[in-house]
């Protein structure tokens, strides 16, 4: 049967609702009796708190409850963290902060009131005397003897170290005709969702069960983390992840928010709801990136890349959250890039600074990787006097060669480099660029190409590399009337798997999409799952909802052969019916269906009913890559860079949408462009915020990119039987590299080699003004 | 008819009319609120979506006798009175307004959190030039943060919605909607 819906652009069923206004995000939810929770938080970065007097705000009419610290500490557990690397420390981590605060925006107090109004303004009667402390918010000298200490439990701020060897690189590097070496700032991100976080719990009985509605995109994990924080058997446990504006990893947690909504609601029995401000978004969910990375490659002088050498300080803030501990050991997995490098030495400590946690952003640990091996590449290629294009080639592991071993120590699935590298010169018209170029430097004009050839890991992954398992689940049910309801242990929040899975279970039962329903985000209604993060939600939790359907289709193949009185074998599906191979005799998909449950001749040894669950557990993650170039031109007033140009030809293997995957790949790359060139989270010396708000902390608006050219190539992954690799973060791994590459290529007369990201006019305009790399 | 009645709470509620939507309506609310808590909280039109509150990300614009504002910059007081339009109000009863249809045609949503601040403002847009030039929308739409998307499908379903609104036959290209490959 040829594919009707899969490979197509199918309008997303999503959007009726989404531009209507109809939807319901946490915030639109409403419950008879329902309170309001505000948070005191932390004015300073570090300080003892010496008293709290909550007198006032308990007096304001309308305030129902206020809690501290010793309350919650006494009545809740900790807030998990993920990750068993070796003599990792694991500090004391409440709720609400008990004796210490650490960074600006910790939570100290909550406040329940009958509405929001009086919960904030109760929350600011909240009077807390402090002690300051120095603060730390330099990761290296957080690591340093005589450093302020944050968690006094332990001697010093070194949260963890980590490392290994694959190969042998000091050889490498004895053998070496170059060695480049450079450090490489990834600057503190704000993932940003438009949608900032949003908790309600209530007691619902008969059941006498906490629900919990959040903006996450983990409601099963969440559910048994909350349950296990407020000792609620979590058989009495249910989240639901209703309409989510957006997460980028920053809602993939379990924040102190939520178990606080949950025990007041449990305190007081009645629903209780928080919704989070802007300003406490920026502050006090978590941020990405913020690595220091020193680099050393070492190379033949014809470009041959012979060891690595990486060492990362990972500046991971105040306390873990969920992810955090594991985000930076990603980027050694990654750190060869597409490249073939025989060593690598991989050095990671992370550090505790007065600041918000680092975790998941878009990308998580891989973007940092690819960011320093692609700008690497590029510094090498200079001092080889290579093109960047030459020595990407010359390094790119050969298609024939996959699964290819890397000395990151992981098996790339399938690619072919040189393919999509190809297609971006060609459509970039490469040649036609560095004439341009040449051209526009004798007039003194500035204007340079960058490149990366990507490849990012995906599809979160098999179980053994995640803390929580990386396998996913999905259900299909075919009701007695026809109609079929998936519901899947992933948790879209905007990517449109409503859509893309009821293509792929129309398709598979030779239906119609309008008949498919895709239901997620409610444990109560889905198989337990791990959820929507690390581009794996359709590749992982689409591949569980195939087999499911696999399943079904081997069940009602039995039915139709004992109808048609042949064996199952002979069986085919096509659109609306069951044919026997061969010939002209069939079976409708509703006789079926209704045979399945009227269940008056069941073929021998088959039961009644037509659903199934499977549980997809992958054997590897996929990899997706590609290329990308960016020109850039800059300003030689102003020293403002801007993208007149940029190319992307991504592999994200088979494609369920291409509308929706276009879509990924265009925010995706605003968002890695966006880190080259504006966002940065800033604390001053005394761990003061000084990036919380939109207007101090720079997303990109509407007027700052130019149109991107986009194409694919199709590489299929082996690792699922759809071919999938996922395309939710490739466009921002890929693209922050191309841009740095860019303005540096711009800038290579005047002998610069290297600038720190964001790549703001400022810096630009001094190096212009000054006539050389400064 | 602007008064304030004491009400049960120990607030004083305030009393406006106002025209919502195409209805006239009549609504009390606390007087410290903005348009945008109003909307949201006593009127149940929770289509209009917060991002800031202070006037940063155009996720909450309604229109005001037809001008785009930023509800949560306006007190609900200041409504006596006028015409406010919001997401809700966009269809024409049940045919959805062509920037509703083109923006699920290109999938110019993801989240969707965004959209209905995009909307209104691009109606404006679009009511006061039959034909921008992508310049123009950018800039018209440069108010407006969407963190998904990237824009383009944005600007993209703005064209193909004016090209409509002036009685175009027109389509997506096809590129727009398979990408190249
Ligand atoms: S909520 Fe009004 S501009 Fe952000
Ligand atoms: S669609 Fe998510 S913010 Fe615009």
């Amino acid at each position: 049967m040829k594919p009707r819906f899969v490979g197509q652009p199918i309008k997303r069923k999503e959007d009726p609702r989404l531009v209507t206004g109809a939807s319901a995000y946490v915030d639109d939810i409403v419950l008879p009796g329902m309170l309001h929770m505000a948070v005191a938080r932390s004015i300073h970065a570090h300080a003892r708190i010496k008293s709290i007097d909550t007198s006032r705000a308990s007096k304001l009419p309308g305030v129902r409850a206020v809690v501290t610290g010793e309350e919650i500490a006494a009545n809740c557990g900790q807030l998990p963290a993920a990750g068993d690397i070796k003599n990792m420390k694991r500090p004391v981590h409440h709720p609400l902060a008990v004796g210490k605060v650490r960074f600006v925006g910790e939570p100290i107090a909550a406040v329940l009131a009958t509405d929001a109004y009086v919960a904030r303004d109760a929350a600011e009667l909240i009077q807390i005397d402090y002690e300051e402390l120095p603060a730390v918010t330099n990761p290296e000298k957080a690591v340093q003897q005589g450093s302020p200490i944050l968690h006094e439990e332990f001697s010093d701020n070194v949260a963890y170290s980590f490392g290994w060897e694959n190969g042998n690189t000091e050889d490498g590097f004895s053998k070496a005709d170059t060695v480049v070496k450079q450090r490489f700032i990834n600057q503190r991100l704000a993932p940003v969702s438009m949608e900032p976080r949003g908790v309600i719990a209530a007691i619902r009985m008969p059941e006498n069960e906490l629900v919990v509605w959040s903006s996450t995109q983990v409601p099963h994990l969440l559910k048994t983390q909350l349950g296990l924080m407020l000792g609620i058997p979590e058989n009495r446990m249910r989240v639901i992840a209703p309409e989510v504006g957006g997460g980028f990893g920053s809602k993939l947690n379990v924040y102190a928010e939520e178990a606080l909504v949950g025990y007041l609601a449990k305190k007081v029995g009645q629903p209780v709801k928080w919704i989070e401000s802007r300003r406490e978004n920026m502050a006090g969910t978590i941020h990405g990136r913020d690595q220091i990375n020193d680099v050393e490659l070492a190379l033949k002088k014809d470009g041959t890349i012979l060891a690595m050498k990486l060492k990362v300080i990972a500046d991971i803030g105040a306390y873990y959250q969920l992810l955090t501990a594991i985000i930076p050991t990603l980027t050694g997995l990654l750190a060869p890039g597409a490249y073939r490098v025989p060593a690598l030495k991989f050095d990671l400590v992370a550090a505790f600074t007065n600041k918000m946690a680092t975790d998941a952003y878009r990308g998580a640990g891989r973007p940092e990787a690819t960011y320093l091996i692609e700008r690497i590449i590029d510094i090498a290629a200079r001092k080889l006097g290579m093109d960047p294009v030459d020595i990407r080639r010359k390094n790119f592991p050969k298609p024939a060669e996959f699964p290819f071993q890397t000395s990151g120590g992981v098996f790339y699935d399938s690619a072919n480099y040189e393919k999509a590298l190809d297609r971006a010169l060609e459509v970039a018209d490469y040649k036609g660029l560095r004439k341009k170029q040449a051209e526009l430097r004798k007039q003194g004009k500035y204007m340079g190409i960058g490149f990366s050839s990507y490849v990012e890991i995906c599809a979160m992954g098999p179980s053994i590399a995640m803390a929580s398992g990386g396998w996913e689940s999905g259900t299909v049910r075919i009701e007695p009337t026809g109609t079929v309801t998936v519901s899947t242990g992933a948790s879209p929040h905007g990517q449109g798997q409503e859509t893309s899975f009821a293509q792929i279970a129309a398709d598979e039962l030779g239906i119609d999409m309008e008949n498919v329903t895709v239901l997620h985000g409610d444990t109560a209604r889905t198989p337990y799952g791990i959820g929507t993060f690390g581009s794996r939600a359709t590749a992982v939790g689409g591949t569980a909802m195939y087999l499911a359907l696999q399943d079904l289709k081997e069940k009602m193949k039995k039915f139709a052969a004992h109808m048609l009185e042949t064996t199952p074998g002979n069986i085919e599906f096509e659109v609306g019916k069951l044919v026997m191979t061969g010939t002209a005799r069939s079976v409708s998909f509703m006789d079926v269906v209704t045979s399945a449950y009227v269940a008056k001749k069941l073929p021998p040894g088959v039961e009644p009913g037509l659903e199934a669950t499977r549980f997809f557990e992958p054997s590897n993650f996929t990899f997706p890559f590609g290329t990308h170039i960016c020109v850039v031109e800059i300003d030689e007033e102003t020293g403002e860079p801007k993208v007149v140009k940029y190319v992307a030809v991504d592999d994200c293997g088979n494609v369920i949408n291409p509308l929706l995957v276009e879509g990924q790949v265009h925010g995706g790359i605003v968002q890695g462009i966006s880190q080259a060139l504006y966002e940065e989270v800033v604390y001053d010396e005394n761990g003061q915020l000084l990036s919380g708000t939109l207007m101090d902390y720079a997303v990109p608006r509407a007027h700052d990119f130019p149109m991107f050219e986009l194409e694919r190539t199709v590489t299929p992954s082996p690792v699922n039987p759809m071919g999938i690799k996922g395309a939710g973060e490739a466009g921002t791994i890929g693209s922050t590299p191309s841009v740095v590459n860019a303005v540096v290529d711009a800038l290579a007369p005047l002998g610069v080699t290297h600038i720190d990201m964001p790549l703001r006019p400022e810096k630009i305009w001094k190096i212009l003004k000054l006539g050389r790399a400064s | 008819m602007k008064t304030i009645k004491k009400s049960r709470t120990r607030l004083e509620k305030a009393h406006i009319s106002l025209r919502v939507n195409g209805e006239s309506v009549e609504v009390a609310f606390a007087p410290h609120k903005t348009l945008l808590e109003v909307l949201r909280e006593d009127m149940g039109l929770t289509g209009t979506k917060h991002g800031c509150e202070l006037g940063e990300c155009g996720c909450c614009a309604v229109l005001v006798d037809g001008q785009p504002v930023l509800s949560c910059l306006a007190l609900g007081l200041a409504m006596e009175g006028r015409e406010v339009t919001t997401v809700e109000g966009m269809a024409d009863g049940t045919s959805l307004h062509p920037l509703q249809q083109t923006f699920a045609e290109l999938g110019a949503a993801q989240c969707g959190y965004c959209t209905p601040g995009f909307l209104l403002t691009a109606k404006v847009l679009l009511e006061k030039d039959a034909k921008p030039s992508r310049q123009e929308i950018k800039e018209a739409l440069s108010g407006n943060i969407c963190r998904c998307t990237g824009y383009i499908k944005i600007y993209e379903a703005v064209e193909l919605a004016a090209a409509r609104m002036r009685g175009e036959q027109a389509e997506p290209a096809e590129e727009t909607i398979y990408g190249r490959q």
